[in-house]
């Protein structure tokens, strides 16, 4: 289904940081973009791939978007890539040659940080990549300045010759604010010029070229000296002067509007010397900055003293109300208690799997089995961590439950010799990274039972396409990788690979034992979609018969958000013990019937909504 | 910045914080404004607590409301209201749906659910208008409508006239989902009466 590829006209208009992003590199002519998603980034490639006249596309990593994106700027077009801070993590092995190498057609790297951690596995802060490839970063403050240095960031890619870090971080991704935008240009790449010595990065092409490094380097800290888009903002009360990159500077106005300001939004490298001419000004200088004491440590070493993290924290967000005690302590006052209300102390509420995820039977069967070491990994199935399944045991990095799960296994002592090591890993994920850890797993015959989640759909992010739907980015067919084949063909005995549907416990339940009791490496793979996605097809819900209930709460324990207790009571066994009861309700409207919840209810009190129909009686197994 | 409005809408991952949010922001911009939008952490698509903060005036900085300084808290569940309480401004407002949406976490008897929060709020002093959105919308035909209720019920507390916000609405609808233009301006309405509003001319 071809996408409707309608462009708004050049207007104001109400965009958030990504949106920004994605228009500026959409008008600055660029022929190619990619990414894969990743929470905050995700919307940027998302936007783009609504415009008409360049390539998008989802990656299956980030170290190839920026592969794609090199070569796209090796034969002279602009080329763009998106991720999240992780991800960089990822891709630095490209973009540590690609610095190298330098650029032709300019090349934006927007990188996204999750300071303040909303939905990552770290915080770190991405700038140290500027200084450790030698490439410019530059730092927009909100959505206006996004769209702003992005289109300022392919011409500084084109003047230097080099790969250009686009530094947001989630206050900027997902903050909206108005935008004054502007039409598409179109540039035709100058085509590629064969030039091994350039392109074919071997020791004795690559020496040579280290130099320009630093010659470029150079270039642009003369540039950031003089760059509009570092500016000096005055201000009556000179007892502080802050130095302020990205959104920090929008907060440190807010809560400080008379205290002068030195905003950088080409921080690195550092204008020194206007920082020291600034220093010069004030009385004394604060730093604020996200995450790491990067610009204060540059600061420091060039002989300008400075406050930051001193006063301020070294984690999470500075926004007013942290700048505001932080910065009055600094100045000696006395900071005085808050007028309002203070905080409510409520249940917390943390994300829960969706309405009849196909991923609930999973973690209910994990949560039932004793004796197992489970390694989990990036993705909504990471959630299975959580209550009431409690079912993960680690969870590193992206495809990092391959690796994890073979070095419990080999690594583990007489203490956990009788248990067994599975590892969870869902369609995506396992593309993403997760493939060369199977095949680390089969190549050193490690003991380990992998659980492969496919849900036809990169989840947690919101459903975005990869190799295994058969569709791209534009929602158009394309050829779809056959899982189990692949698997196959990393190693794993044909016979130890087994497809099941996740809605089916018993049979998850037998396939997890089986092959949990062979010694050596298998492969489950799960083959129910994402309830998020447009083929995910409901069925008819169900209710339950109230006088049939007896409380027993196994049903509770798959943990689907449409199960209701209605009441609370305890009863005493016959053997003396007491136990809890859970009486309860289905929100009929939500529940999509997939069954799951009917199948540890032994009383059959589960029934379809529609009471002419009677519900099939499954046996499971309870260990 | 006492020229600045801030408003603090609250609510659970699914319920339209977001698009309600959005749509206070269409009608500020709509008035010329400057305006910024953002949302607070958690994995809200999951079912997670939802925070939209909407800031609007000549011009605005950050886009975070300072703890202690919203004039307006519009909560869409009432523990997340009774959570966010201290948001508010000495003399603020809270429009809160007294409906509930009990998560997994209460469910399994690990926390308890807040006996009364509306009652709770009133208690730290708080100016509290609640009223059950969920089953205003549900009795209208529609559980979606709860978001247009709750606009509805914010439209006399805002520094700009209702009828502003229910264009914003109603132009939202008509352009996406015209069949549902009169069950919104419906929903509306019964937004504004729930708290004592009268009613707008069409
Ligand atoms: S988004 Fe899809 S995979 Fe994630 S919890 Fe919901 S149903 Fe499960
Ligand atoms: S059948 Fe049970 S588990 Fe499945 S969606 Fe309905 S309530 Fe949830």
């Amino acid at each position: 289904m071809p996408v409707t590829q309608t462009v708004p006209a050049a207007a104001r208009m109400f965009l958030s940081g990504n949106d920004a992003v994605a228009r500026a590199v959409w008008e600055a002519g660029t022929r190619v973009a990619a990414a894969y998603p990743g929470t905050p980034s995700t919307e940027i490639l998302e936007v783009l791939s609504r415009y008409p006249d360049l390539h998008t596309e989802w990656s299956v990593n980030e170290k190839v978007s920026m592969e794609v994106a090199l070569g796209a700027s090796m034969v002279g077009a602009r080329a763009f890539c998106a991720m999240k801070h992780v991800g960089l993590n990822v891709a630095s092995d490209a973009l540590m040659t690609m610095t190298v190498t330098g650029t032709e057609g300019g090349l934006v790297i927007a990188v996204a940080d999750d300071v303040g951690m909303s939905s990552s596995q770290n915080e770190q802060d991405s700038r140290y990549w500027g200084r450790f490839a030698h490439v410019p970063v530059l730092e927009p403050a909100d959505s206006h300045e996004a769209y702003a240095m992005t289109l300022a960031a392919f011409e500084l890619s084109e003047r230097l010759k080099s790969p250009v870090i686009l530094r947001l971080t989630t206050r900027i991704c997902h903050v909206k604010g108005v935008v004054q935008t502007g039409e598409r240009i179109e540039i035709e790449p100058a085509g590629f010029v064969k030039d091994p010595r350039h392109w074919v990065m071997v020791p004795g092409n690559a020496k040579p070229r280290l130099p320009s490094m630093f010659v470029r380097e150079a270039a642009a800290r003369a540039e950031a000296e003089i760059s509009p888009l570092n500016f000096q903002v005055d201000g009556s009360d000179r007892r502080i002067g802050f130095v302020a990159s990205g959104p920090t500077f929008m907060h440190v106005r807010e809560a400080f509007p008379d205290a002068p300001v030195f905003k950088l939004g080409l921080s690195c490298p550092p204008p020194l010397e206007s920082l020291r001419r600034f220093a010069g000004t004030v009385d004394s200088v604060l730093v604020v900055e996200e995450t790491e004491p990067l610009l204060e440590t540059e600061m420091k070493a060039a002989g300008i003293a400075c406050h930051g993290k001193d006063v301020l924290p070294r984690i999470g967000e500075l926004a007013p109300d942290v700048l505001e005690p932080a910065v009055r302590r600094l100045r000696g006052e006395v900071v005085p208690e808050p007028e309002h209300v203070p905080a409510q102390q409520v249940f917390p509420r943390p994300p829960t799997m969706c309405v009849a995820c196909p991923h609930l039977g999973v973690y209910y069967t994990l949560s039932q089995m004793r004796n197992v070491i489970i390694s989990g990994d990036i993705g909504c199935y990471t959630l299975g961590a959580g209550h009431p399944w409690n079912a993960l045991d680690s969870c590193i990095s992206m495809g990092a439950s391959m690796g994890t799960a073979l070095g419990m296994d080999k690594g583990r002592g007489k203490v956990d010799e009788n248990k067994k090591v599975v590892a969870v890993i869902g369609d995506s994920t396992f593309m993403h990274m997760g493939m060369q850890g199977l095949l680390d797993i089969t190549w050193n015959r490690g003991n380990v039972t992998v659980l492969l989640l496919d849900n036809r759909a990169v989840g947690m992010t919101g459903g975005q396409d990869n190799p295994g739907t058969g569709r791209d980015i534009h929602g158009e067919e394309t050829p779809r990788v056959d899982f189990a084949k692949l698997c196959e063909a990393l190693g794993v005995k044909s016979e130890r690979i087994r497809v099941v549907d996740p809605y089916e416990l018993p049979v998850l339940f037998k396939a997890l034992r089986e092959e949990t009791k062979i010694e050596e490496p298998s492969v489950i793979i799960t083959n129910r979609p994402c309830v998020l996605i447009d083929h995910y097809q409901p069925a008819k819900s169900y209710t339950v018969i109230e006088d049939r209930c007896t409380g027993c709460g196994n049903c509770v324990e798959v943990g689907c958000p449409a199960i209701h207790v209605t009441r609370r009571d305890k009863a005493v066994k016959a053997s003396g013990k007491e136990v809890d009861l859970s009486f309860v309700r289905i929100e009929t409207s939500a529940c999509t019937g997939c069954g799951l919840c009917v199948q540890p209810c032994a009383p059959e009190a589960i029934v379809h909504a529609d009471p002419v129909q009677s519900v099939q009686s499954v046996q499971f197994v309870r260990k | 910045m006492s020229q600045i409005t801030n408003i603090l809408v609250c609510g659970v991952g699914g319920q339209g914080v977001m698009t309600a949010t959005e749509i206070l922001a269409e009608a500020a911009i709509s008035l010329a404004f400057d305006v910024k939008k953002t949302e607070v952490a958690g994995m809200s698509q999951r079912g997670g607590v939802v925070t939209s903060h909407l800031r609007f005036g000549r011009v605005v900085l950050s886009p975070q409301i300072v703890p202690g300084e919203a004039d307006l808290l519009i909560g869409f569940e009432s523990a997340e209201a009774l959570r966010w309480s201290h948001m508010l401004k000495p003399g603020g407002v809270a429009l809160v749906n007294s409906g509930r949406i009990v998560p997994p976490v209460v469910n399994l008897g690990l926390f308890d659910y807040p006996e009364d929060p509306v009652a709770k709020m009133r208690a730290l002093g708080l100016t509290v208008h609640a009223f059950d959105a969920t089953t205003i919308a549900t009795d209208l035909g529609n559980i979606r409508l709860g978001n247009t209720v709750m606009l509805g019920a914010c439209a006399d507390h805002l520094p700009f006239p209702a009828q502003v916000l229910r264009d914003a609405v109603l132009a939202r609808f008509g352009t996406r989902k015209p069949h549902l233009v009169e069950a919104n301006r419906q929903a509306f309405e019964a937004g504004r009466q729930a708290v004592g509003g009268d009613a707008l001319a069409a």
